[in-house]
């Protein structure tokens, strides 16, 4: 725009026009949102009606499906296997991450930081399908066939390299005078490492133990493999289950199952959230 | 009576970089001792060499009589406030000041009694609930020296103890510091870079230059009689005027820039004519002439710069050499006059090959 073009002011001078770009963003705000949320409207009003569809509509109102799930012997079941690998493997990744990225973080190895992209590299590369045949034929070695313990070991060496990575992270921008401190007061390592380096990286280990959790609660591979007998199984793989054999799904069951699967993750992506505010300061540097 | 002493103290790194090299040095009961010199020179190594948070590689460190060059940090009985302060982000004021009786094993009422005592002498009573991201950069200094005090240390160590602070709280924490040295009477070693720090609040200072001590004395000894060329230049807030000169027949006085200045008298017995030698006076201790004087630098006013109290001018004499002046307010000279900077006889030195001529064997470490 030249300077000598009159400038209409941008907004008070001509209130309908005003009024109708704001109505009319709004308008395409809402129908991008609403293709986006019709997915978890399905979730929200599926397991309530009585025939639900393949579309999200206003259910025909009964509870009558949380009673057909209540009564499949292997649906509650699973959910309490998933917290088990999820709160396992959470443990465990947390509390070897958290001494591994420590250690990395404080001594200076030559080429460090090549072995921890090697392993990230590595980790994201080859477990799952790739790696199926040799960690089922390891775990029959092991003896870890339809063990929770052999699931959650593999899980967790899967998720190690990643958690370390962003766990040294935190631990390398907590400043070393905060430990040097305390060795002066005469503390010893593992008490400098439980009274000032855990607490001051704890939003970083809230954030690696709910991302495992999440990862394993999502996980089907690994425990459609590993685990054989059904009542061990985890809610991701016996939704599986919840197909006919001809291939046709139980849409009433899965949607209800759907809904109590992902309500525990949401419940704790709040809670932790709203605890610890998920300051990924630092983040994850390229 | 916890005298600290340093004998032979080394310290190489592995990559065979030499950060102390042979230090003997005795810190007296109860002093309060600067280590002063630019950054890289070793003061810091030093520090947290007498921490126990670096193991020196030669030599020994003796606290009180005991020797504790292989003991723990935790096991030598000091205290060390650090540069950043490094109170702990995720407990209250309170918390922090008695976390070292927390490791000492301190019953809980005893500790609690005790933090809330320490922070009311320093002023932070009612700053007890609060963290440490709360307080303003003074607060937190005075929390880290409860936290360093409560525990009753033998001997203090401060890392740069002012740098964090901003230019008026810095003159505040300097006489709050020393007055708190004093009153508490504890041996304290503190290292800083700035000159101006070291001189207003230390009993003793040893001024070092990679990885060795140039010189240690009083802040007075240090600024009237430096012992190199390096120390000369290092202390004082305008530097001194060193100018190469030349000791003329009969060895009475020096030529410096084509004028002739009467040799002090603590070096005369030392040099003999010829001899090439660095003459050096501060810019304080020259007097300031409009009129022409014989034993006395010349040349015509090049920059004024205004101190306040006082103008530091810098003179340009014959030869191009550059000499600085402190003149009182009441002479401001205009910039392109002649002037004559006339130097006081007993503050003159003479430097020969970096060294302080006639020093006493005081001056100058081993």
């Amino acid at each position: 725009m030249s300077a000598a073009t009159p400038r209409r002011p941008a907004d008070g001078r001509d209130p309908v026009r005003a009024l109708l770009r704001g109505v009319g963003a709004y308008l395409l705000v809402a129908l991008v949102l609403a293709f986006f949320a019709l997915p978890m409207l399905w979730l929200a009003s599926a397991p309530f009606d009585r025939r639900p569809g393949i579309t999200a509509s206003l259910p025909d109102f009964t509870l009558a499906n949380f009673a057909r799930l209540w009564d499949n012997p292997n649906a509650v079941n699973s959910l309490a296997s998933s917290l088990v690998l999820a709160v396992g493997s959470a443990v465990l990744v947390v509390a070897l991450s958290a001494l591994a990225a420590y250690a990395l973080s404080r001594v200076h190895i030559r080429g460090r930081d090549g072995l921890l992209y090697a392993l990230l590299l590595l980790s994201s590369i080859v477990t799952g399908t790739a790696a199926m045949v040799p960690i089922f034929l390891l775990a029959a070695e092991l003896d870890l066939v339809d063990s929770y313990l052999g699931v959650i070991l593999v899980l967790t060496g899967g998720l190690l390299p990643a958690a370390i990575f962003i766990l040294k992270d935190f631990m390398d921008t907590t400043p070393r005078s905060y430990e040097e401190s305390a060795r002066v007061f005469g503390a010893s390592p593992l008490r400098v490492l439980r009274d000032v380096v855990v607490p001051v990286v704890r939003p970083g280990l809230a954030t690696v133990g709910v991302w495992t959790v999440a990862q394993v609660w999502g996980n089907f591979l690994i425990p459609f493999l590993l685990l054989r007998s059904p009542d061990k199984s985890p809610a991701a793989v016996v939704m599986y289950t919840f197909y006919t054999e001809g291939g046709q799904p139980d849409l009433a069951l899965i949607s209800t199952f759907s809904l109590l699967y992902s309500l525990p993750v949401v419940l704790m992506f709040l809670f932790v959230s709203r605890r610890y505010g998920f300051r990924l300061h630092g983040g994850i540097k390229a | 009576m916890a005298d600290i002493t340093l004998n032979r103290l080394a310290k190489v790194y592995p990559g065979g970089v030499r950060a102390l090299s042979d230090l003997d040095l005795t810190v007296r009961d109860g002093e309060f001792f600067a280590l002063l010199g630019p950054s890289g020179c070793g003061k810091s190594t030093l520090l947290r060499t007498l921490a126990g948070l670096e193991e020196a590689t030669g030599g020994s460190v003796h606290i009180a009589g005991q020797d504790v060059t292989a003991l723990p940090p935790g096991d030598r009985d000091i205290a060390m406030v650090f540069q950043d302060y490094a109170l702990f982000p995720h407990m209250t004021v309170h918390e922090n000041i008695a976390y070292p009786l927390k490791i000492k094993k301190v019953g809980k009422g005893e500790r609690a009694a005790k933090a809330r005592e320490t922070a009311e002498e320093l002023g932070l009573g009612h700053l007890g609930e609060r963290r440490p991201g709360q307080l303003s950069g003074g607060q937190q200094q005075r929390a880290a020296l409860a936290r360093a005090m409560a525990c009753h240390p033998r001997v203090f160590l401060f890392d740069e103890p002012l740098s964090n602070l901003d230019a008026r709280m810095r003159l505040e924490a300097r006489t709050f510091l020393k007055k708190l040295q004093r009153e508490l009477g504890v041996t304290t070693v503190f290292v800083t870079h700035d000159q101006a720090e070291a001189l207003a609040m230390a009993d003793r200072v040893a001024v070092m230059e990679s990885g060795a001590l140039r010189q240690v004395g009083t802040p007075t000894e240090v600024f009237r009689r430096p012992a190199s060329t390096f120390v000369a230049s290092f202390i004082g807030s305008t530097p001194m005027n060193l100018l190469d000169g030349e000791l003329v027949a009969g060895g009475g006085a020096v030529r410096v820039s084509g004028r002739e200045l009467p040799v002090p008298d603590g070096a005369r017995a030392h040099l003999k004519e010829g001899d090439e030698v660095v003459y050096g006076v501060r810019p304080e201790y020259l007097r300031w002439s409009e009129r022409a004087v014989d034993a006395a630098l010349s040349g015509t006013v090049s920059v004024v710069e205004n101190l306040g109290s006082a103008h530091l001018v810098t003179l340009e004499c014959d030869g191009g050499l550059g000499v600085q002046v402190v003149v009182p307010e009441e002479h401001e000279p205009a910039v392109g006059a002649r002037g004559w900077a006339v130097p006081r006889e007993d503050r003159a030195l003479l430097y020969r090959d970096g060294e302080l001529v006639g020093a006493t064997p005081a001056e100058v470490p081993a």
